[in-house]
């Protein structure tokens, strides 16, 4: 192998360690085991939707509509609970139908109404954001707000829901994990397992490299390309009922940077070994790494207003990595 | 010859890198004569067009039009020196979205001189004024998405003739239309040879060649191979010497079969084609050979589920076989290394053990979870009996040669059993010594599957087929037992036209 090679392939891990090591230098706290969690806790959510657009990566897709449909499950999950007085499992489903019938959608107006991937999760984005506002005309959904009717919602988050996002599971140190970053692993290993050793993901990758060699060799490619909408959905909506239970509430403002951060993470996954390719462990190395990155500056007290700057930086050289070096990357 | 020979074109030659394209072409187009070009895939047609319009750079030789030398540097020069081309594909002659008219004087909006304001009555009249030259009956305001194939294509040779051109170079202009669709074509060839305009016209389809032709060139691995001028024109000598015959090293001993494996009844691939019927026995190959375009490809796909006859019954092994899709005609026992590797074969991100894996992952997992040790040992069995030059199993296919790459989209489709074994051009863009390997490996495990196999030059029939059958406007004409083949007789089926008397 060459020195290039090298770079391409290790360049952004040794990064990441890099820069892990410059902030335990520069940051005081930065290396402790609650910091480590925290940034695992931060990325949890953000880390779920970019797994989930990651499967529509695989199959030559995108998947815009991410942002929102985990922002509509986050509102679904809290109209259910506070208004309508359900439990948490209605809660949970109602969210992951949600999830579900999106995706079908995404996918029925790619494959079937040939409608450009990027444009018609772009819509769906859109009108996903104004339908979530309907049921209560604008309003946040909380405890004791009055409804549009004039009635107030009494309905309370349930325990079991709020523990999705808050309870913390002994690890060695009481009181370290929280579920939301094992609902993280535990969906990075399910995902990176189907993609790399089951069939059903390698023709995934065959669609989204070749559609008609794929289809020639007998592949179903719509169905192929509906499920991956349906995936990304799915996982959406997971970060949709993970951000409800983390918030509390239903917020209507929050939600904003899911979409970017998400895809940052995909697209950073790109480069990490060399893949070239969407993956499912890039990806969670990519999430991890935002994660690094928004956590060292804000314990150095960089401004809010410069993370985003810096998040779009960092993409733009991991697409740089990907694209130009390796020579032979493909959205 | 040659006096009024408008445009001459004297021991042209290309090389891109060490690869020769052209080897000294020379030519002679004369005002108002139709001249066809003939030549197979790779003889070098393409880019004896790029030269003359100024795409490609010469590597050597003159060009004179009308006199004067005749060098363009871009497009745009050799259009304005006079000489226009009208390439295959339609759309790029024309801008969709615009109205006819805007696209008759499209090319007035731009370069020196043109007016700053875009003056609709001006386009008009201008455009009113090409299309009566042309007589072309198209509504001007009709917006060129909305045409048909065949008006797109009037129009992109009206706007050609805008220039007034003294040469007019028509790439595969029929390629895409209807047979009522090219005589509207044809018409318009007769008015513009009648207007005194040198055509040089490229085209495979011999009915199209017999209609127009007064020259035919005939071309072959870079060199002009015929050049037939004689009235009547000898139609097949010209494809002859398009598809040449050299000394035949690997003659196959032809097998016969008894026992039938496919049959097919009434097939019609096209509307108003004649229906194929024919039968395929087990252990033989056979070759289908014909001209581009007579549907070779089309017949492969119906055989293979992506195409649905117009009317027709198809057995295998005695059973009903109607595939609706590849999936379908895979689990009847029905394989095909389709045409066009790189387009409809290779997956780029896998390596050679997931590129011949890839239609059997069922078949090599356990509840959906690969089994990577049966992947593994089943593309090393393939390489090693294709004779794959490879490091491993795991090299990525873009670091593999064209012959290589072919021997794994064979090697795919020969990794499990199948029942018809079809292949359509499996030799194209395929080095001699890969060609006769797979050839060999064809020959060798044909036993109890029927293999059919579509090609258009006779040579690779001869040298890998037990009996020959010859395509030619969407149906077969001929068949031939690989031994001691009449060739007059095949060349006169590949050219279409009734036989003469061969004596």
């Amino acid at each position: 192998m060459t020195l290039r090679d090298y770079a391409i392939r290790y360049g952004f891990i040794v990064l990441l360690v890099g820069l892990i090591a410059y902030f335990a230098i520069a940051a005081d706290g930065f290396a402790s085991p609650q910091s480590a969690v925290f940034i695992f806790q931060s990325v949890a959510i953000t880390g779920v939707l970019a797994l989930g657009v990651t499967a529509t990566l695989v199959v030559g897709g995108f998947d815009l509509s991410i942002g929102s449909v985990a922002t509509s499950a986050m509102m679904a999950a809290s109209y259910a609970m506070v208004v309508l007085e359900q439990n948490a499992i209605v809660a949970v489903i109602a969210c992951l139908v949600i999830g579900v019938i999106v995706g079908m959608i995404n996918g029925w107006l790619i494959v079937y109404m040939r409608v450009p991937d990027l444009l018609a999760t772009l819509g769906m984005m859109f009108l996903l954001l104004g339908l979530q506002r309907i049921p209560t005309e604008g309003r946040s959904i909380a405890t004791g707000m009055t409804m549009p009717d004039g009635s107030v919602a009494n309905g309370k988050f349930s325990e079991t829901f709020l523990a999705l996002g808050r309870h913390r599971i002994d690890f060695f140190i009481p009181n370290l994990i929280p579920v939301s970053v094992v609902v993280l692993v535990v969906l990075a290993v399910l995902i990176w397992f189907f993609l790399e050793y089951t069939r059903f993901g390698r023709m995934m990758y065959a669609v989204g490299s070749n559609e008609r060699a794929a289809e020639l060799a007998g592949a179903p490619v719509k169905a192929y390309k509906i499920w991956a909408y349906v995936i990304s959905g799915v996982f959406a909506s997971i970060g949709g009922i993970l951000l409800a239970a983390r918030l509390g509430r239903g917020d209507i403002a929050s939600g904003n940077n899911l979409l970017l951060d998400a895809v940052a993470a995909a697209l950073i996954g790109y480069a990490v070994l060399g893949a070239a390719k969407p993956n499912a462990f890039g990806t969670a190395v990519g999430a991890v790494f935002v994660g690094v990155l928004l956590q060292g500056l804000t314990m150095m007290n960089a401004p809010y207003y410069t993370q985003d700057f810096v998040k779009g930086a960092v993409l733009v050289v991991a697409l740089v990595f990907t694209f130009a070096l390796s020579g032979r990357g493909k959205r | 010859m040659g006096a009024d020979a408008v445009f001459h074109v004297e021991g042209l030659r290309k090389s891109f890198g060490q690869n020769e394209v052209l080897g000294g072409i020379s030519l002679e187009l004369h005002s108002g004569e139709v001249t066809v070009l003939m030549g197979a895939n790779g003889a070098g047609k393409s880019t004896l067009v790029k030269i003359v319009s100024g795409v490609y750079e010469r590597g050597a030789g003159t060009m004179r039009l009308a006199g004067k030398a005749f060098d363009p540097q871009t497009p745009a020069e050799a259009i304005r020196a006079g000489v226009v081309t009208v390439h295959q594909n339609i759309n790029d002659g024309v801008v969709a979205d615009l109205d006819v008219a805007t696209n008759l004087t499209l090319d007035r909006l731009s370069g020196k001189g043109a007016s700053m304001l875009f003056k609709p009555a001006n386009v008009r009249a201008e455009a009113r004024a090409v299309a009566d030259r042309m007589g072309l009956t198209i509504d001007l305001k009709a917006r060129v998405s909305d045409l048909s194939l065949a008006d797109r294509q009037m129009v992109a040779i009206a706007r050609a003739m805008a220039h007034q051109p003294k040469v007019l170079i028509l790439d595969e202009p029929t390629s895409s239309l209807s047979s009522a669709e090219a005589d509207r074509l044809f018409s318009l060839i007769d008015r513009l040879r009648g207007q005194g305009v040198a055509i040089l016209y490229i085209s495979h389809r011999m009915s199209d060649i017999r209609r127009l032709a007064d020259r035919i060139v005939s071309m072959r691995d870079g060199l002009v191979s015929g050049t037939f001028d004689k009235k009547p024109l000898d139609y097949e000598g010209a494809v002859n010497a398009m598809l040449g015959r050299k000394i035949h090293l690997d003659r196959v001993v032809a097998r016969s079969s008894a026992r039938a494996v496919f049959t097919a009844e009434g097939l019609q691939l096209a509307q108003g084609s004649k229906p194929i019927s024919m039968t395929l026995g087990a252990g033989e190959v056979v070759a289908i050979t014909g001209l581009v375009g007579v549907g070779k490809t089309a017949l492969a796909e119906t055989l293979f589920g992506v195409r649905r006859p117009l009317a027709g019954t198809m057995h295998i092994d005695g059973k009903p076989y109607g595939p609706g899709s590849a999936r379908e005609a895979i689990a009847a026992g029905a394989f095909l290394v389709a045409k066009d590797r790189a387009a409809s074969g290779i997956v780029g991100g896998f390596n050679i053990e997931r590129n011949i894996s890839l239609p059997f992952l069922r078949r090599m997992s356990g509840f959906g979870v690969m089994k990577k040790r049966a992947e593994r040992v089943a593309a090393r069995r393939q390489i090693d009996e294709l004779g794959i030059v490879c490091r491993s199993e795991k090299d990525e296919l873009s670091t593999l040669s064209g012959g290589n790459q072919q021997k794994v989209m064979v090697a795919r489709w020969m990794s499990q059993a199948s029942r018809l074994f079809i292949l359509d051009e499996p030799f194209q863009g395929v080095d001699i010594s890969a060609r006769r390997d797979i050839a060999a490996k064809l020959r060798a495990s044909a036993d109890g599957r029927a293999t059919l196999i579509f090609v258009t030059e006779i040579d690779e029939a001869l040298e890998t087929a037990d009996r020959i059958l010859v395509m030619s406007e969407h149906t077969i004409v001929g068949e031939h037992r690989n031994a001691d083949v009449d060739l007059d007789r095949l060349l006169a089926e590949v050219a279409g036209g009734p036989l003469h008397s061969a004596a």
